[in-house]
């Protein structure tokens, strides 16, 4: 009797290729020294993407308005750091409160409807919050964007550098530690119950599970951590655009964890991965048709490759070892 | 004796249309009682009016004499109050095993535990697999729930319900779909259900009707024609006009 199989990812074991995984990223100070800065934003997007796999992937709530948390965490730092308060694991900490609040005020609505309802709020908070951020141009700095942050040294010895050492070394940290967290989270009960309640709400309701106050909670968790990954861009970059809030970051966070893979744990960082660099060098070659190939790159996947990279990775690889074997089985 | 679970006229009505209307009915603790009508007469609407995933029109649902009328459907499972679905209701994709543990880790109270392991999750572990055993399913953890046969589902089914620690168990057409060759499975786990838990079932195979219910309730149009024990609903000549068929 296994609980296991034959979901693999229910498993909650820590294998080889996630340590190597990490130990890649952390070699990244070696790796890629000259391109730390745009690391730290795939790290960033990683994160974002992270917090929106718990509520897709993992309990099946679509959003096009997760950049409200995003939002929200970018300007509570943002704004301690303006105040005088510039301490970052603080600033972090106030960003994942006030995302944390507002993702649990607004959970309320959120679950009562079904997907095109839930499409439909999360994007109106979306852009009530981006048009209350761009009418309180006197605290947000409007659309010319929050400027001024003073960053004291994180841990009071390590000053953020002009070359982004810190700054990575900072997000890949706190991207590593609250992995951890979902990770364990995932692999917990809870984890499990937010998987039954995304494929069959109405059984987990006659198995006695209040399924709304589940979605509420985990939908409260995962605005918290797009508050972490917002605060870190408002302190890595110290500055704080409008655009944290805008409709096309919802739907950036949404393309990200498709192309990655949803419900995977990494496939958020993956897809972070994969669409921050295409955005970097793709739009490097052609400012302006560069989303073309990202759009051909979508199609792809859609057509080719169900599950994502990830998706599509697991399927290579299982395709292989199936091929190494048959011959193996053959007298 | 205090009825385990009783209805007051219970009704429910969508626009002009009575579902169900007036609806008492009191089962005593340990009872086998069937709900039995032709298609439409509301025997669905009812189990979903029992568990709350209906709000009732009119009258009231009490289990052990207190009203669970206004409680949410989790919150009647909490008070013991489980069902199985007329039309299966699974998880396909998760094993026999991994579904028994959903089931149990709620009943038990660690499904809220963000931070335990599942793999820690033995005592549910055995929770679940002494159900799988009574129902004969104890072959069966580790198979994904969309290959095993049509009649194992049922019986996954029950199990999930069995799993809630029910106090009454509503069963919606158990053999609904189920083949001839493997209604005998079921047969067998409907017949070794607890005997301390209350079970109300709504069933077309009158097989099963006949063989288990020590009570049935004929409903039609949402109404309760007759009640009463099944021989005499056998001879009643009003069930066998609208129900059985008259010649």
């Amino acid at each position: 009797m296994s609980i296991a199989a034959p979901a693999r990812t229910w498993a909650g074991r820590f294998p080889w290729e996630e340590s190597a995984f990490w130990l890649l990223l952390a070699a990244g100070f070696w790796l890629w020294p000259k391109h730390l800065a745009l690391a730290s934003q795939v790290l960033i997007a990683g994160l974002f993407a992270l917090s929106y796999d718990l509520i897709l992937g993992y309990a099946g709530i679509l959003s096009l308005g997760h950049a409200a948390y995003y939002g929200l965490g970018a300007y509570a730092a943002g704004l301690l750091a303006t105040h005088r308060w510039g301490e970052p694991l603080s600033g972090l900490l106030a960003g994942a409160c006030c995302a944390g609040l507002a993702g649990f005020l607004t959970s309320f609505l959120v679950v009562r409807g079904q997907d095109l309802t839930r499409l439909m709020v999360t994007s109106a908070i979306g852009l009530l919050l981006f048009e209350l951020a761009n009418r309180m141009a006197n605290i947000t700095g409007g659309v010319d964007g929050l400027s001024g942050m003073e960053m004291a040294p994180l841990l009071g010895a390590f000053r953020f550098d002009i070359y982004g050492r810190t700054a990575y070394g900072y997000c890949l940290i706190v991207t590593f530690v609250v992995f951890l967290g979902v990770r364990r989270m995932v692999h917990s009960p809870f984890g499990w119950s937010l998987r039954g309640m995304r494929d069959n709400p109405s059984r987990m309701l006659a198995l006695g599970y209040p399924v709304q106050r589940r979605l509420i909670a985990v939908y409260t968790v995962s605005a918290a951590i797009a508050g972490v990954a917002g605060a870190l861009l408002a302190q890595t970059t110290q500055f704080v655009s409008i655009d944290v809030f805008s409709f096309s970051r919802s739907a950036d966070v949404m393309v990200m964890l498709i192309v990655g893979g949803a419900g995977v744990l990494y496939g958020g960082l993956v897809g972070a991965a994969v669409f921050t660099l295409a955005y970097h060098y793709l739009s490097a070659l052609n400012p302006v048709y560069w989303q073309f190939w990202l759009g051909a790159f979508l199609i792809a996947i859609v057509l080719f490759g169900r599950g994502g990279v990830l998706g599509a990775f697991e399927r290579i690889s299982r395709y292989l070892r199936e091929r190494r074997r048959a011959p193996a089985a053959q007298p | 004796m205090m009825p385990a679970l009783r209805t007051s006229g219970l009704g429910k009505h969508f626009g002009g249309v009575r579902a169900v209307t007036g609806v008492s009915l009191a089962l005593a603790r340990g009872a086998r009682h069937a709900v039995i009508g032709p298609n439409g007469a509301g025997k669905t609407t009812l189990i979903n009016l029992l568990t709350g995933m209906l709000a009732p029109s009119e009258g009231d649902v009490y289990l052990d004499e207190d009203r669970v009328t206004g409680l949410r459907p989790d919150q009647r499972v909490k008070r013991g109050l489980a069902r199985t679905f007329q039309i299966n209701n699974l998880f396909p994709d998760l094993t026999v095993m991994q579904s028994m543990l959903l089931a149990a880790c709620e009943q038990r109270g660690v499904a809220i535990d963000p931070w335990r392991p599942v793999s820690s999750c033995r005592d549910e572990m055995t929770a679940a697999h002494a159900i799988l055993r009574l129902l004969h399913l104890d072959g069966a953890e580790d198979a994904v729930v969309r290959q095993l046969p049509y009649g194992d589902q049922r019986l996954v089914e029950i199990a999930l319900a069995l799993a809630c620690k029910p106090r009454v168990l509503l069963l919606d057409e158990p053999a609904a779909g189920v083949p001839k060759a493997e209604s005998q499975a079921l047969f067998r786990a409907i017949a070794g259900l607890p005997e301390g838990v209350t079970v109300l079932f709504v069933e077309h195979d009158m097989d099963i009707v006949f063989r288990f219910a020590q009570r049935i309730t004929v409903l039609v149009s949402g109404a309760i024609l007759t009640e009463g024990a099944p021989e005499d609903i056998a001879r009643d000549p009003t069930v066998k006009q609208v129900y059985l068929g008259s010649r």
